[in-house]
């Protein structure tokens, strides 16, 4: 059997009294791609916090490419991105210092080049300059993918990535989707679009109210 | 993807110090660009500093004897308000999950966020400093250095606490209120040592308690930053 990016054994995660996840357990080879369905509220972003070590789980064991997501959590850090419904971004930072800012922080080579570079390919060259506090929800998208593709993750999870974007930015998320498939990266995306969504994933798994309701 | 030449492997993430420098220029670079919150701050400062000199009237006997006090609460008072919007901007967008999850060490954020708000409250203190001998027609009788000197290791301490308590109150929602009544507390050593050292610049040093007074004022920095670098990764990762 290839090796597992992630592997959730019995996991459950609380926010106070509510239970966001229950007892769910699942794995994902490595290199393949999850579409991860469900009503709102239905656990699909506690889930990929969780895989994204931004939080931890209540109960259960969560490994992700043979790491445990608690006390490995720095070195499973440096090989997952996340890309939530917050885009990360420093409001009065241009885009360019945002990126720079990461880029040194993740020890790439040339924070201020390889920022550029990923501006221009998310198409915001023209305003990398600009206060990410002028720009509009799709524009941040824009930039919070241009964060995801500066870590070159080997796991993306990718939280309602074509919300607040317009067509043109959806056919570039859809694109970007396929790369990171194509490079090998596990891909584990959110989404209502369940048909755009199939398209783009190798496997599904559906939630409710935390629950594993259908894995295919 | 072959956008990035590099790859994450080969990648060498930056130490505690260069992460520490990372954070710190951010802020500092974050100040530079809202100039206006900086020049709030500033006026916050001085119009407290008047209002205590308003507050006393003619008296100018009793406002030189407790200038250093009045100097000294201008800057913690002022101290809130920048040590709130230090985590304020860390929380719009969830800043400092992006920082959390991308593998840096939370002890980096801890230093270079409070280096940041040593660098703000310092230059604060060197701003109000003159102000205040004017309006309190006050002599310094000990070097102008030396003044600076104890503004810049009062400013270390309460950097420290502050910085870790305002992340503390980040997630509150009355966060503005909790903030001053969980540091207040904690910063009167620093308050009575501070006014203490400061007051001697003022009033000379016949006894020679200066250094009785900056001696608990270095303790009081390795207490906080100590306390901390160990406590602040752990409520980090509880935001």
């Amino acid at each position: 059997m290839a090796e597992a990016a992630f592997q959730i054994a019995d996991v459950s995660k609380r926010y106070g009294p509510r239970w966001a996840l229950a007892r769910l357990t699942f794995s994902l080879e490595r290199g393949k791609s999850l579409l991860l369905t469900g009503h709102n509220g239905s656990g699909k972003s506690t889930l990929l916090k969780l895989l994204g070590t931004a939080t931890a789980p209540t109960f259960g064991k969560l490994t992700l490419f043979g790491l445990d997501a608690v006390s490995d959590r720095e070195a499973i850090r440096r090989r997952v991105a996340l890309l939530s419904h917050a885009s990360y971004l420093y409001e009065d930072l241009t885009a360019e210092q945002n990126l720079v800012v990461l880029g040194r922080l993740l020890g790439v080579a040339d924070p201020p080049a390889a920022a550029r570079a990923v501006i221009e390919r998310v198409g915001m060259t023209k305003r990398a300059d600009h206060a990410v506090r002028t720009f509009s929800a799709g524009m941040r998208k824009r930039i919070a993918i241009a964060r995801l593709l500066l870590k070159k993750p080997d796991l993306a999870l990718l939280d309602e990535p074509f919300g607040e974007l317009d067509p043109e930015g959806i056919a570039v998320m859809e694109g970007f989707i396929r790369e990171l498939r194509a490079g090998g990266t596990t891909v584990v995306l959110a989404t209502h679009l369940i048909e755009q969504g199939q398209s783009l994933t190798d496997t599904r798994l559906h939630l409710a109210e935390g629950r594993t309701l259908e894995a295919a | 993807m072959t956008l990035l030449q590099d790859s994450p492997a080969t990648r060498k993430p930056p130490g505690l110090l260069a992460a520490t420098l990372v954070v710190l220029r951010k802020d500092l670079l974050i100040e530079w660009r809202t100039r206006a919150r900086l020049n709030a701050l500033v006026f916050f400062a001085i119009s407290t500093l008047l209002l205590f000199s308003f507050a006393l009237g003619a008296n100018t006997t009793a406002l030189r004897q407790h200038a250093a006090g009045y100097f000294w609460l201008a800057i913690i008072f002022a101290s809130i308000l920048s040590l709130s919007e230090s985590f304020r901007i860390e929380g719009e967008n969830h800043a400092l999950e992006g920082l959390k999850l991308a593998a840096i060490d939370a002890r980096a954020v801890f230093i270079g966020k409070a280096l940041g708000n040593t660098v703000l409250l310092w230059g604060l203190g060197i701003v109000l400093a003159p102000l205040s001998i004017a309006v309190f027609d006050l002599k310094v009788k000990m070097s102008l250095w030396a003044l600076f000197g104890i503004i810049g290791i009062g400013s270390m301490a309460i950097s420290a606490a502050g910085t870790f308590y305002s992340a503390i109150a980040s997630n509150a929602r009355a966060r503005d209120v909790l903030l001053p009544i969980l540091l207040f507390p904690v910063l009167v050593p620093v308050i009575i040592s501070s006014v203490g050292a400061t007051a001697l610049i003022f009033e000379g040093d016949p006894m020679g308690q200066m250094r009785s007074w900056t001696g608990m004022l270095g303790v009081l920095n390795v207490i906080y930053w100590a306390l901390g670098l160990v406590l602040f990764p752990r409520i980090t990762e509880d935001i």
